[in-house]
């Protein structure tokens, strides 16, 4: 840290004054890293959300069950009783309940109004199954319905949940990919200005040479520049991010994803890390493309 | 110190320089003349290896220099104090921190008395503060003098000095190049100015060398 600190505060010093300021690279600088940092707080949001609604969705699909019983109807109370039977004897159930005729009215509602005639209708009768943190073993209660009540069919919600974590998990790679993308392209757009910077005060370097300066002194006094640069429009573009991201509508019951997308808890330090990752980016390109173009003067 | 043996120097397939030798001991006072485009300027940077020779054997402080790397060659060149005739200063620099880029450059400290006393020497303490482009074409050839000594280097190299300079301005740089001589610094020059060879070899043993058809002559005695 101390290091860090003597090699920023160098840039008020003589030596780092050997590089007059060029208006162009500077602003092109700044403005580069405050966009990268403004879309990497976006990218990084993107990404803590979709993790957050893949361990949402994998926990809340994964300790539920349903079964559900086909049956006529002379026979289904009969049916529903056994299953009762089967899951007070099954280890890893924490609450099991048949669902009452009101909450499947309330189930259908969405779909065919809120004047159903459930009672009249052949519908299947479901039970909600909650499990405990151990689980319930799926395939050996499937084949204990199958042998005992054949008319029910457990739902483990595998088929769903699979799907939409892999889709959550998927959009949290993509976040992350962004993140990398936005990195590298922000490590190009300064090398880009670095060079132009190097090439426009190619004077400057052969005079340092001639008194003797050495790779490293011309390399830094280039290098603290944009790195301080780097550092100035990171800070710039995070903190805009972050206020864009704390003005997005709260997330609500409906629970939609583009509500949900920001930061919670401590995940508001996380973008805090993007200007001084953004200032070690500007260091690494711009050192690269300082002693690459020194190799070719003597 | 500074020594050639048969060193050349091409150009794009042709040769500017061929076969050089010579040897520059501690002390000396060399001018170096021939016509424009002759290769003193080459010469001069075959001397602080800004360019490599193409043939030949070249010696820095007696290190080959084809066998060093570009840091290795910057300490060498804080020995050795160059004077261009275009002063190659950073304009947004003060004529005191060009003064001491040499100290800056190479992470030393500025001792500000030191500094004082060498832009006393060349005439420039009352311009410290001003930007090179605000010098007149002798207070720039002093200033780049007072760099070039800045790091108390052994040998002092000054391409066409006086080239802009008037009569005048010319003795008085001239006078402050022999001065260092007399203390001991190795001092080349390249000119083509007839006169300031006359004037200077009535105060110092002054060598004449003179490139013509690409080598390396001396030429004192027809002076």
């Amino acid at each position: 840290m101390r290091v860090a600190l003597a090699f920023l505060r160098g840039d008020l010093s003589a030596a780092g004054r050997v590089v007059p300021p060029t208006g162009f690279t500077a602003r092109l600088t700044l403005l580069t890293a405050a966009a990268m940092a403004f879309l990497a707080v976006f990218a990084l949001a993107l990404s803590l959300a979709t993790g957050r609604l893949a361990d949402r969705w994998s926990e809340a699909l994964a300790r539920s069950a349903t079964i559900r019983i086909s049956a006529p109807s002379e026979q289904m109370q009969a049916q529903v009783q056994a299953v009762l039977a089967v899951l007070s004897t099954t280890p890893g159930i924490a609450t099991y309940r048949a669902l009452e005729s009101e909450e499947m009215k309330a189930l259908l509602g969405p779909w065919f109004g809120p004047d159903l005639p459930v009672d009249s209708l052949p519908l299947p009768q479901l039970i909600e199954v909650t499990e405990t943190a151990e689980g319930i073993d799926a395939e050996g209660l499937r084949l204990r319905l199958a042998a005992e009540v054949p008319g029910a069919i457990l739902d483990d919600h595998t088929r769903w949940r699979r799907p939409l974590v892999a889709a959550a998990e998927r959009l949290r790679m993509l976040g992350l990919l962004s993140l990398v993308l936005i990195g590298g392209a922000m490590a190009g757009m300064i090398t880009l200005a670095a060079q132009a910077a190097l090439a426009a005060n190619g004077q400057v370097i052969r005079v340092l040479r001639l008194v003797g300066a050495r790779d490293a002194f011309i390399a830094k006094a280039f290098v603290r520049r944009f790195t301080l640069r780097g550092l100035a429009g990171a800070v710039l573009g995070t903190a805009a991010g972050m206020i864009a991201i704390a003005l997005l509508p709260a997330t609500d019951e409906a629970g939609a994803f583009l509500t949900g997308l920001g930061f919670a808890g401590a995940g508001w330090l996380w973008p805090l890390v993007i200007p001084p990752l953004a200032a070690v980016v500007a260091y690494v390109a711009t050192r690269a493309a300082a002693l690459r173009m020194l190799k070719g003067i003597r | 110190m500074i020594e050639l043996q048969n060193v050349a120097m091409s150009y794009g397939g042709g040769e500017l320089l061929s076969e050089m030798t010579l040897k520059l001991v501690p002390g000396s006072f060399h001018f170096l003349t021939g016509p424009s485009g002759a290769g003193k300027t080459t010469f001069l940077k075959l001397c602080y290896a800004e360019l490599l020779p193409s043939a030949g054997q070249l010696s820095l402080f007696g290190s080959d220099v084809r066998g060093l790397g570009r840091d290795e060659i910057a300490g060498l060149r804080q020995r050795i104090g160059v004077v261009h005739q275009d002063c190659q200063f950073l304009d947004h620099l003060s004529v005191a921190e060009n003064v001491a880029l040499p100290l800056t450059a190479t992470a030393r400290s500025v001792n500000e008395g030191e500094l004082r006393e060498l832009l006393s020497w060349v005439g420039l303490r009352a311009q410290a503060e001003a930007l090179p482009p605000q010098l007149s074409g002798g207070e720039r050839q002093r200033a780049a003098l007072a760099r070039a000594v800045m790091m108390s280097p052994d040998v002092i190299l000054a391409d066409e000095p006086t080239g802009n300079l008037d009569w005048e301005m010319s003795l008085r740089l001239l006078s402050l190049l022999v001065e260092l001589n007399k203390m001991g610094k190795t001092v080349v020059i390249a000119t083509h100015d007839l006169n300031l060879i006359r004037m200077a070899k009535k105060e110092v043993a002054a060598r004449v060398l003179r490139i013509a058809n690409r080598h390396l002559q001396l030429a004192g005695a027809d002076l």
